[in-house]
């Protein structure tokens, strides 16, 4: 086995964009489900969404500032039409709504009618030049080790770094500002921050559209690397961000950062290995594509035993997130 | 007093996973052999190249067959380049014409040759075109994808009354199945995701039993609910009974089920491999019932169901046990102080689910095929009916189950057949705008 092969494809998942886009939309759901208390389990809309309001007029040919912003005016208007039905229902309700939302808008991007504007089961490429133009960095291979990437590589990951940090300063300020304190008390007794006269549907409204957006900024930092591909929209997209989110401590700052490592190195550490020890013949009774398929189990069987035995993940304090319901 | 409790749940867990994981090597060895014997279906091999007046001979060759089923005597006419040729199928299904030379050619399959039943999937498609530049080869092959008949050769009317048989057939499935989902949260509160895995879970048994150890299908249709219902019981004493004993949370189990599903799924696609498994039973035969064709598999499937729910209906009203549950489902707290063991109920109620759930994954996978995804994809569908109906409520869950079959399958009269589930689903926030407590469901639940 090519040990430092394994090792520096694992390191090299720290940094990578993905981790940036999985970490992203885990502050997202952090605000929602962390701060407010939102059962949400339909991040992986915000995802598509961002993804395809950003791609689409990209490809009619629209400047990138036009895209961004477009991908943020659609996802602003999903989270209202998936909050107003929902946010007064019961939070169990309000999960089964969110999911069922998720997978409404994946149908709808994959069926052959719209073939001319989301590409369908194939989804969307060719979409990088916008992006890949305003890149500063002048073309050629930079960086050490496990760390060496071309310019567009390193662009795509400051560019979504950059964004995860603005994020969790955002989240950080909003969270110990007044407008925080009313969401945090929204998640553990809405019927006292009611009787205190605050609109509890509103706070709730704003923390689902300011989840939604990081989650939406997410999609565009998720695609940039890769093609808009609808099969990776579908519910365990959500499921990820969530034992993302879970892993570091939904209600912390740090939380789904560093979650987000955790999550994409150990995942790379057991695929390396599993592949190695397969090719070095040392595990003969499973196939390359079943040692992808144990990653799934264990990433199943870790997100119960995390929800059981520390529910408030790696940094969170179990005072400030118990489960309420 | 935590630490106390917290061991047993613990050692369980461990015990489950270890289990698991056992069953998953276990399963490996044997899934060489499964493999093995699913990848024995007929498959098309180039017709045996004659030796004619052409120095190269060049062929267009093709297999018709609808699902296992090989179709023969049916006509199949190649033109092109003033040359044509009417090839008929023999008994492997196979066709094959030697065309004079590498040009571009039209293939034509005469539907009204083919056999009572069967017809195109895909009613525009009975012409295929061979171009000029695809002739790097010698043989190219031409196929007509076949399946049941759906030919829009009939009225409006009739269609409706097809889907509507259609839509009843899977919405009194998907109710087996969302029952289950409805006595669990009654019971403990718990909206179960894994349910899905418990649908798969019967289709796979009995996928195992009728196709590959080739016993009777309602053999293995009684299989899949013994072993059901005991899956459903080691759910609860594995996994729920423990964490109840622990005082978790609703939403934290939420979140457990939604792990175990994850984890059980691709212990499935880990095991049984991720192409769709032909569940060839014999049970597809179309009974002509006036307007509406319907296969023999979805009568027996319908009457099934409708027996099984009766059953369910006669349990919770006329047994003492029955009434019992409903007395959980109503208030535990109170339940419990009037004597009846609220954990032994949860435990018949696990089992029940359980057993159910493998019957619908049956009946679904009689209905479509085996596939390791095939519960979670309609674990959605299974969740919009209870929510529909009023979460908590059997009868509710009933009437959601129907409204979202007939829904699914009607809506494909208006709109394209890829959104019928997003339509479905539209209901179910449409019907939570208006009604939020479900159809049948109490007001006060909804808190």
């Amino acid at each position: 086995m090519d040990w430092g092969n394994i090792f520096g494809n694992a390191v090299g998942e720290i940094i990578s964009p993905t981790t940036a886009a999985y970490a992203l939309a885990a502050i997202g759901l952090g605000v929602h489900f962390g701060y407010t208390g939102l059962l949400n389990f339909g991040q992986a809309a915000f995802l598509l969404i961002g993804a395809y309001a950003f791609a689409i007029p990209t490809l009619a040919g629209a400047p990138i500032i036009v895209a961004v912003l477009s991908a943020i005016i659609c996802s602003v208007i999903f989270a209202f039409i998936l909050g107003i039905p929902t946010l007064r229902l019961r939070a169990d309700y309000l999960a089964i709504v969110t999911i069922a939302s998720a997978e409404v808008v994946r149908y709808i991007v994959t069926t052959t009618g719209l073939t001319d504007f989301t590409g369908a089961a194939n989804g969307l490429s060719g979409f990088k030049g916008t992006f890949a133009a305003i890149n500063p960095i002048p073309q050629g291979t930079y960086g050490f080790g496990p760390f060496t990437y071309n310019e567009y590589d390193w662009w795509v990951r400051i560019v979504g770094w950059a964004l995860v940090i603005l994020a969790s300063v955002l989240v950080f300020l909003l969270m110990r500002s007044p407008w925080g304190r009313v969401v945090k008390g929204i998640r553990e007794d809405e019927d006292a921050v009611r009787s205190l006269g605050k609109n509890v549907y509103s706070y709730k409204m704003q923390a689902l559209v300011i989840g939604g957006v990081m989650g939406s900024v997410a999609g565009i930092v998720f695609i940039l690397p890769r093609a808009v591909q609808p099969a990776n929209y579908t519910t365990g997209l959500t499921f990820f961000i969530w034992t993302i989110m879970l892993l570091g401590g939904a209600a912390t700052i740090f939380g789904p950062i560093v979650g987000s490592m955790i999550f994409w190195v150990v995942l790379s550490l057991t695929q390396g290995i599993l592949y190695g020890a397969i090719e070095s013949g040392a595990l003969t009774f499973i196939s390359t594509t079943q040692a992808g398929q144990i990653r799934f189990i264990l990433v199943g069987v870790a997100l119960m035993l995390l929800v059981i035995f520390r529910p408030q993940g790696i940094f969170g304090n179990k005072k400030e997130l118990s489960f309420s319901v | 007093m935590i630490a106390g409790i917290r061991i047993g749940p613990g050692v369980r867990l461990v015990t489950m996973i270890l289990t698991a994981l056992a069953l998953c090597l276990g399963v490996v060895l044997g899934s060489g052999a499964l493999t093995a014997n699913a990848a024995t279906t007929p498959v098309p091999t180039p017709a045996p190249t004659q030796s004619g007046d052409f120095t190269n001979t060049y062929t267009i060759t093709g297999i018709l067959r609808d699902g296992d089923t090989l179709v023969t005597g049916a006509e199949i006419t190649v033109e092109g380049g003033g040359f044509s040729e009417v090839a008929t199928t023999d008994d492997t299904g196979r066709w094959s014409v030697v065309v004079p030379e590498k040009g571009e050619y039209t293939v034509t399959l005469d539907v009204d040759t083919l056999p009572e039943g069967v017809a195109l999937r895909d009613a525009d498609k009975s012409t295929a075109t061979v171009a000029a530049d695809e002739w790097q080869v010698n043989t190219i092959t031409r196929s007509f994808p076949l399946g049941a008949d759906t030919r829009q050769t009939t009225g409006f009317f009739e269609q409706f009354l097809q889907r509507l048989a259609a839509g009843l057939n899977f919405g009194l499935l998907i109710a087996l199945a969302a029952i289950g989902i409805t006595l669990i949260f009654g019971t403990t509160g718990l909206n179960n995701f894994a349910h899905g895995e418990m649908v798969t879970f019967g289709a796979i048994v009995a996928w195992v039993f009728a196709v590959l150890l080739g016993l009777n299908i309602f053999v293995a249709m009684v299989i899949a609910l013994v072993l059901g219902g005991v899956f459903g019981y080691l759910n609860d004493w594995l996994l729920w009974r423990p964490l109840r004993r622990k005082g978790v949370k609703l939403v934290q189990a939420m979140i457990v089920s939604i792990g175990l599903a994850i984890a059980v799924r691709y212990l499935y696609l880990f095991n049984i491999g991720g192409d769709t498994k032909t569940m060839s039973v014999g049970l597809s035969d179309v009974v002509v019932l006036g307007p509406v064709r319907i296969t023999t598999g979805s009568i027996i499937s319908m009457v099934i169901s409708i027996v099984a729910l009766l059953l369910v209906g006669l349990f919770l009203t006329r047994t003492r046990i029955g009434k019992a549950t409903r007395a959980v489902s109503d208030n535990p707290s109170l339940a419990a102080a009037s004597g009846i063991d609220v954990d032994r109920i949860i435990r018949i109620v696990w089992v029940l689910a359980g057993a159910l759930a493998a019957l619908a994954g049956v009946m679904l996978a009689l209905y479509r095929q085996v596939s390791w995804d095939m519960g979670f994809q309609v674990l959605l569908l299974m969740f919009a009916a209870v929510t529909l109906g009023g979460l908590g409520s059997a009868y509710g869950a009933l009437v959601g189950s129907i409204v979202v079959g007939l829904f699914v399958e009607l809506s494909t009269l208006f709109i394209p057949a890829d959104l019928k589930y997003a339509a479905a689903l539209v209901v179910l926030i449409v019907v939570l705008l208006v009604r939020p407590q479900g159809i049948l469901g109490r007001k006060e639940r909804i808190g």
